[in-house]
């Protein structure tokens, strides 16, 4: 079956270019681009809008196994369908945690069962992400895991991540960490400074993600693993992290929609579903984060979605879960940046698509021919006001409920099936 | 007279014309309480449920004894050791102190921000008798009151605030009142008891007693919250008397006149000298006691003339 979309707008992050333009799709592939329509096929016209690879989300949170009132495998894929992102890269920070072939080769079956958009499996780097033993990394590699993580369980023995590092390094497994030092971060909710002080809530400097990013940078060197930083969202740690590309280091490193989009003063009077991890940041950090993904130093957007129910979230400050859902609001708060003239489409989607997709080896996140054909059709200017209640997650806490957006998907295809279709 | 708040959350909610409606309302129920019959009727035939989820003698003392002059039925409820312990979520046991219809509520908790949130699930005016570190607000009302009786004003003064500020809500809500009223305000205390920023919050910060000290027209001390000091904020109790606590010849360096305060209670020998913090010339500690009942009862009356006209307006809401 082929299927040609016309009339379409583009963006392609391998160039970085947009332009318009029509794509053959063809046996789950991209199969021409800017080719007349073979015979027999479907056509559909896209009105002129805006055509992209589909995010690669690295770093969802679903609750299976232990948490599936929070999120499941289900509501997670329908809620990537509406976002506009067809590869879901799941967290292993369940209960338990991911961190054998069974409990792996468990999730991946009820995922495939359950999603309508591909997901794809971390595991654990240390045993119960406690940071005492390494897991099978080479079984695990063996049942599918796509890199290795104790997500924002910092391993605080040097010697235990040495090793855990230096055996995926031999296995050529990509690790991903959490840059923190958890002595100063321990007990914070906010990033210190004065809205910190005049809420009476106890902050983390932004320094201590800067020194958990010289440990780990130092731990890298040592080793020559393959290392992703999952969330800079400090100026402080843009420098180091420069300078350790320019040295030829396998880094990479992603932040999250959210630290692009808001800053430390969002949180007001005290609303818990702008508590996330790492806190907020200064508006002078957000905005040296969002230069450093127009300029590459900071390689990845992720949504880091992290569904908490309403239980969790309905307490003082303090006391209240950290995270934030995002699949569905991903896009819409990405557009933010690129109706602010901050990134351009083909940037966001440089960041949302093809880097994810390239670091971890997937043939993902292309607009070219032979890439498998994940695509979201969407329009970045049409307005909407968000109603946390019609989320398609099972857990509503959102930060930008009530606020209005610009930027709806209008339309999402997996290997060349459409999943998504906006109604109307 | 202007008082439109409908909940006393902080100070920062507060207009410098509300404060003034406060203090100014507090003066008459000063004189009020010095008489042999201490009656008023301001909130006849209204419930006023203390709920202190943190142990507290002396303010839980104050405001029952403001409700009771003031004619509310009065109850105390120390949350401490009840259902909350037994895991109902602070936000169920709004709801079921709601259902008994109370009119003004009197909240304390260890985390800041926490009576903000019972305020949205509640019908009643809810008053903050101090959330963690956050806001402490009918404190720093008093200590106003104190100040403007003893000093004759409220505005042009050197206000130095010494010693835990990190950790004092008594702290933030008098840098923020005393900012209002076109203070000067200064924060005296070792660099790890001073919350980051506050020098964007426009007081001057110092780690030695002596600089900050000088010229000052108010000295006021705060308790070392040892109960919060979970580790190595100093490096002893002796050794942050030497540097920290009030004596005579620290006071030397402040103005003649100056006057010295404490939020109680008082680590005698700690913080402040026993026996500067019981000379009468100097010392307002006992004052600040007397007009916290003032102040609360103020504030109550205030409150309770808000909700009256506001379930008035609801009233004949529902009549047309």
């Amino acid at each position: 079956m082929t299927t040609l979309l016309t009339n379409a707008r583009l963006i392609d992050p391998e160039s970085l270019t947009e332009a318009e333009g029509s794509l053959t799709i063809k046996d789950g592939k991209i199969a021409a681009l800017n080719a007349l329509a073979p015979k027999g096929a479907t056509v559909i016209d896209c009105g002129g809008k805006y055509l992209a690879p589909g995010i690669v989300d690295l770093g969802v949170k679903i609750g299976e196994p232990g948490e599936r009132h929070k999120e499941s495998f289900r509501s997670a894929g329908l809620a990537a369908a509406a976002g506009g992102v067809t590869t879901i890269i799941a967290r292993p920070d369940t209960h338990p945690a991911i961190d054998t072939p069974e409990t792996l080769e468990f999730v991946t079956r009820r995922a495939a069962e359950a999603s309508p958009v591909r997901i794809r499996h971390m595991a654990a780097l240390t045993k119960g992400r406690e940071g005492r033993e390494m897991t099978e990394i080479g079984f695990l590699l063996d049942a599918g895991a796509i890199a290795f993580t104790d997500c924002d369980h910092v391993v605080t023995d040097t010697r235990v991540l040495s090793r855990a590092l230096t055996y995926a390094k031999s296995l050529g497994a990509l690790v991903m960490g959490h840059p923190q030092e958890p002595g100063l971060s321990n007990g914070a909710a906010t990033t210190s400074g004065k809205f910190a002080s005049l809420r009476g809530l106890p902050g983390v400097s932004p320094m201590a993600e800067r020194i958990g990013f010289d440990r780990d940078m130092g731990m890298v060197e040592m080793t020559g693993a393959k290392y992703h930083f999952d969330q800079i969202t400090t100026a402080r740690a843009l420098p180091p992290l420069e300078r350790a590309k320019r040295n030829g280091f396998d880094v990479t490193a992603g932040t999250s929609i959210h630290h692009l989009t808001l800053n430390e003063f969002d949180v007001g009077d005290y609303r818990t579903f702008f508590k996330v991890k790492p806190p907020l940041r200064s508006e002078d950090d957000r905005m040296a984060v969002v230069e450093a993904v127009a300029t590459g130093v900071i390689d990845i957007i992720s949504s880091m979605h992290t569904p908490q129910d309403e239980e969790s979230k309905r307490l003082p400050y303090e006391d209240a879960a950290s995270g934030a859902v995002a699949l569905e609001t991903f896009l819409p708060a990405a557009m933010r940046l690129y109706h602010a003239g901050h990134l351009s489409l083909p940037q966001l989607f440089r960041a949302m698509s093809l880097n994810p997709a390239k670091r971890l080896g997937l043939p993902q996140g292309r607009l070219s021919v032979g890439a498998p054909a994940d695509l979201v059709l969407f329009d970045p200017d049409a307005p909407f006001l968000l109603d946390r209640f019609k989320l398609r997650s099972k857990s509503k806490n959102t930060p930008f409920d009530g606020q209005r957006m610009e930027g709806k998907v209008l339309a999402t295809w997996v290997g060349g099936t459409q999943v998504f279709g906006a109604e109307g | 007279m202007t008082f439109r708040a409908r909940h006393l959350l902080g100070i920062e909610h507060l207009a410098p014309d509300e404060i003034r409606t406060v203090l100014d309302l507090a003066e008459s129920y000063v004189e009020l309480n010095q008489r042999t019959v201490k009656r008023s009727d301001a909130l006849a035939g209204m419930t006023q449920i203390n709920m202190f989820f943190e142990n507290s003698t002396r303010t839980q003392a104050s405001f029952e004894l403001a409700g009771k002059r003031l004619g509310a039925d009065v109850m105390n409820m120390s949350v401490a050791h009840s259902s909350v312990k037994k895991g109902e979520t602070l936000i169920d046991t709004a709801l079921t102190l709601n259902a008994m219809h109370p009119d003004l509520l009197v909240v304390r908790h260890p985390a800041s921000g926490a009576v903000d949130l019972l305020a949205q699930k509640v019908n009643c005016a809810v008053l903050n008798a101090g959330d963690g570190r956050h806001e402490h607000p009918t404190q720093a009302l008093l200590d106003a009151l104190t100040i403007r009786r003893a000093k004759g004003r409220i505005q042009r003064l050197t206000v130095a605030i010494c010693g835990d500020i990190a950790h004092s809500r008594v702290a933030r809500s008098n840098l923020i009142l005393l900012g209002k009223m076109e203070n000067r305000i200064r924060l005296i205390g070792p660099p790890t008891l001073m919350p980051s920023g506050v020098a964007d919050l426009g007081c001057e910060v110092y780690d030695d007693m002596r600089e900050g000290l000088l010229d000052a027209d108010v000295v006021m001390m705060l308790r070392l919250q040892k109960e919060r000091m979970d580790g190595g904020f100093i490096p002893s109790e002796r050794e942050y008397y030497h540097r920290f606590g009030l004596d005579a010849e620290k006071l030397g360096f402040a103005k003649e006149d100056a006057i010295v305060m404490h939020p109680g209670p008082m680590n005698r020998g700690v913080e402040i000298d026993g026996e500067l913090a019981d000379d009468i010339n100097r010392s307002v500690i006992q004052d600040q006691v007397e007009m916290g009942v003032a102040v609360r009862m103020a504030c109550m009356d205030l409150l309770a003339r808000n909700l009256r006209a506001e379930r008035g307006r609801q009233a004949a809401g529902v009549m047309v």
